[in-house]
């Protein structure tokens, strides 16, 4: 028989555990990893060009559309940038409000990462629980910005509207019956917060449901235990932020360290791993998603005691009210020129992070003045994730590759842009 | 904060003097710019010195000042004209630097500060040294960087397109690369295979971008 050293294998992009359009040319020796070469940017769409023909506003919506699964999140890091350079301060409320919902992000987001890492690792169960789970947060998206996904629902100086009084309730039909239609209305009879908090009330206990399944499963572990292990020197070489830096045991939170909106008056814990594999990055994700609920615990006792604005009060940036407009002159003047020409900002440059989901998320603004950005530069954190493909899978099983892509965290929205 | 930022701004100019063509603060953040000569040395010093420390590279952002501070619509002569017609003929950026830079964005963890790295790039040679040895997070931001402006890393060990497409011809985030691209591809029934063709689409920007 002849003898066959290496062979280059094929992965992608079609993939169903490619986690959407990764091509990666896999250099083998038998079913060990000798060499993975990422090609990324088949969902390369030029965001960043886009926002510059674009208003600051319009662009807004792109910023959902890079991590689509954790929309608001990425919003949140535009909106910053623009309000550092704008130099304006954002109403307590509005910040609170976006604390909040970029919480709720983070538990929509690693719901979505912990069903589809369980799904290419073998869990079927855990898929169908996550987005069992993920579908009230998805409501709340949609009480609060009419979708349940893009939602583009902040902008700079706040966010788009106040969160409503009441919940959507579900409608008769011949499908459902009467005692099924007022189980499905129950946590829906007050306003937005009481749902989210009914939610925040079940969630705790979810989680321990998915960790009964996963955290002492043997067929877990084997999976995960000891694989795509990175040092802490290593993952600071590599460019490493978010849960794959404190993976390795690095306790680094932009939410802690260079506090943003109302984090610093927000009370909870920073999980750490110690050994930097797989397995340590998915128990700090499961913290963080217990985290993340106190948190949105914390804004949802505050929301509810304080009303004020907001959105900031200065219609050269924000559009007036609607009933303004119908009356008054200025007022109409200013949502004309609101919508149609934008903003201008003052000339500079500023960088702003966000702790995102899957690690630092940045915006970098360069204005000359303009109504548009002059250049945008996004910072995603799955693209320097991603880069270290070769590093994490050399030396694995072909299999492992899948676990790896899954611990990363990657959705090629961001990576490609 | 306000205080290690101020300590920061101190030391680096401090450390680096008459190596920094200038250093400005502004937001809350400090930016150097300097000379490509000394970039890898100033690096390597942010990086290894305990003042700095800065173990991470966030970021590469490459930079195209080509059309910095036009506008495609004088205010005044809008009304009469319309910006479309006012697009015409381009009047000339007054930059007065060079055309590429390149943007690095430094993060201490230990020191929790950070820092923004400019260094101007010669249109004639684009060349830049690597930072891949320093920092080897810094590979596919140079990629992309290389990529998309066309900007070259000196020492790079595998500097091939990143984000575009197997035989991309120009660098797209360019200010002269036009945003419709200048190829479009469609499956072509009597060859059997896929074709490209320059673009048929026309180029339309709804709102004019104006400095007021």
């Amino acid at each position: 028989m002849a003898e066959i050293e290496h062979y280059t294998l094929n992965f992608g992009p079609q993939h169903p555990a490619a986690h959407g359009v990764l091509r990666m040319i896999l250099e083998m020796d038998g079913e060990v990893i000798e060499r993975a070469d990422p090609h990324i940017g088949l969902l390369h769409r030029a965001t960043e060009k886009l926002a510059e023909i674009k208003p600051y506003n319009q662009s807004i919506g792109y910023m959902d559309r890079l991590d689509y699964v954790s929309m608001m999140c990425n919003e949140h890091a535009y909106v910053l940038a623009i309000e550092k350079l704008l130099k304006i301060q954002v109403p307590e409320r509005a910040q609170y409000i976006r604390v909040m919902f970029a919480e709720i992000t983070r538990i929509l987001n690693h719901l979505m990462w912990l069903g589809a890492h369980g799904l290419d690792v073998g869990a079927m169960t855990m898929f169908l629980y996550c987005f069992r789970d993920r579908e009230p947060l998805m409501d709340a998206y949609e009480a609060v910005s009419g979708t349940r996904m893009h939602a583009t629902y902040f902008r700079p100086g706040g966010v788009y509207r106040d969160l409503p009084d009441s919940m959507p309730q579900y409608d008769k039909s011949p499908w459902r019956n009467d005692k099924k239609l007022k189980s499905l209305n129950e946590n829906r009879q007050g306003s937005l917060l009481d749902f989210i908090w009914d939610f925040t009330e079940t969630f705790p206990a979810a989680v321990d449901e998915y960790e009964s399944l996963l955290t002492e499963n043997r067929i877990w572990k084997q999976r995960l235990v000891g694989i795509g292990v990175v040092s802490p020197e290593r993952a600071f070489q590599l460019g490493f932020t978010g849960p794959m830096l404190r993976g390795s045991g690095v306790a680094w939170d932009l939410r802690k360290k260079q506090p943003y909106d109302v984090y610093a008056k927000m009370d909870f814990d920073i999980p750490v791993g110690r050994n930097g594999d797989s397995y340590d990055r998915y128990l700090v994700r499961v913290e963080e998603m217990r985290q993340s609920n106190r948190i949105i615990r914390q804004c949802i006792e505050w929301l509810k005691k304080n009303e004020g604005p907001v959105i900031v009060d200065d219609h050269k940036i924000t559009p007036p009210s609607r009933a303004d407009v119908k009356e008054n002159m200025e007022s109409l003047i200013h949502h004309f020129k609101h919508f149609t020409e934008g903003y201008c900002v003052p000339e500079g440059e500023a960088y702003a992070a966000v702790e995102h989901p899957k690690g630092e998320f940045g915006i970098y603004l360069l204005s000359d003045g303009a109504n548009k950005p002059y250049r945008l530069k996004i910072r995603a954190p799955g693209f320097a994730h991603m880069a270290a493909m070769n590093e994490m899978s050399k030396g694995h099983m072909l299999a492992d590759v899948v676990a790896i892509i899954g611990t990363m965290d990657v959705v090629f929205g961001e990576i490609d842009r | 904060m306000a205080n290690a930022f101020s300590k920061l701004k101190e030391s680096v100019n401090q450390h680096f003097k008459g190596q920094l063509i200038s250093s400005i603060t502004a937001l809350g953040e400090l930016t150097i710019e300097v000379e490509i000569k000394d970039l890898v040395g100033i690096l390597k010093q942010l990086r290894d010195n305990d003042e700095f420390l800065f173990e991470q590279l966030i970021d590469i952002a490459g930079v195209d000042y080509l059309t910095y501070g036009l506008d495609e619509w004088a205010t005044n002569e809008a009304s009469a004209e319309g910006f479309e017609r006012g697009r015409q003929e381009q009047p000339k950026s007054q930059w007065q630097k060079a055309r590429y830079a390149v943007v690095y964005h430094l993060l201490s963890v230990t020191l929790n500060q950070r820092l923004r790295v400019r260094v101007f790039v010669e249109e004639d040679s684009m060349l830049v040294p690597s930072v891949v040895d320093l920092w080897n997070g810094a590979n596919w931001f140079e990629r992309e960087a290389f990529d998309l402006f066309g900007i070259l890393f000196d020492g790079h060990p595998d500097l091939r397109r990143l984000l575009t497409d197997y035989g991309f011809i120009g660098h797209p985030f360019r200010k002269d690369f036009p945003m419709i691209g200048e190829l479009e591809m469609r499956y072509d029934e009597e060859k059997q295979q896929c074709i490209y063709e320059p673009v048929t689409i026309e180029e339309r920007i709804l709102v004019p971008r104006v400095i007021r």
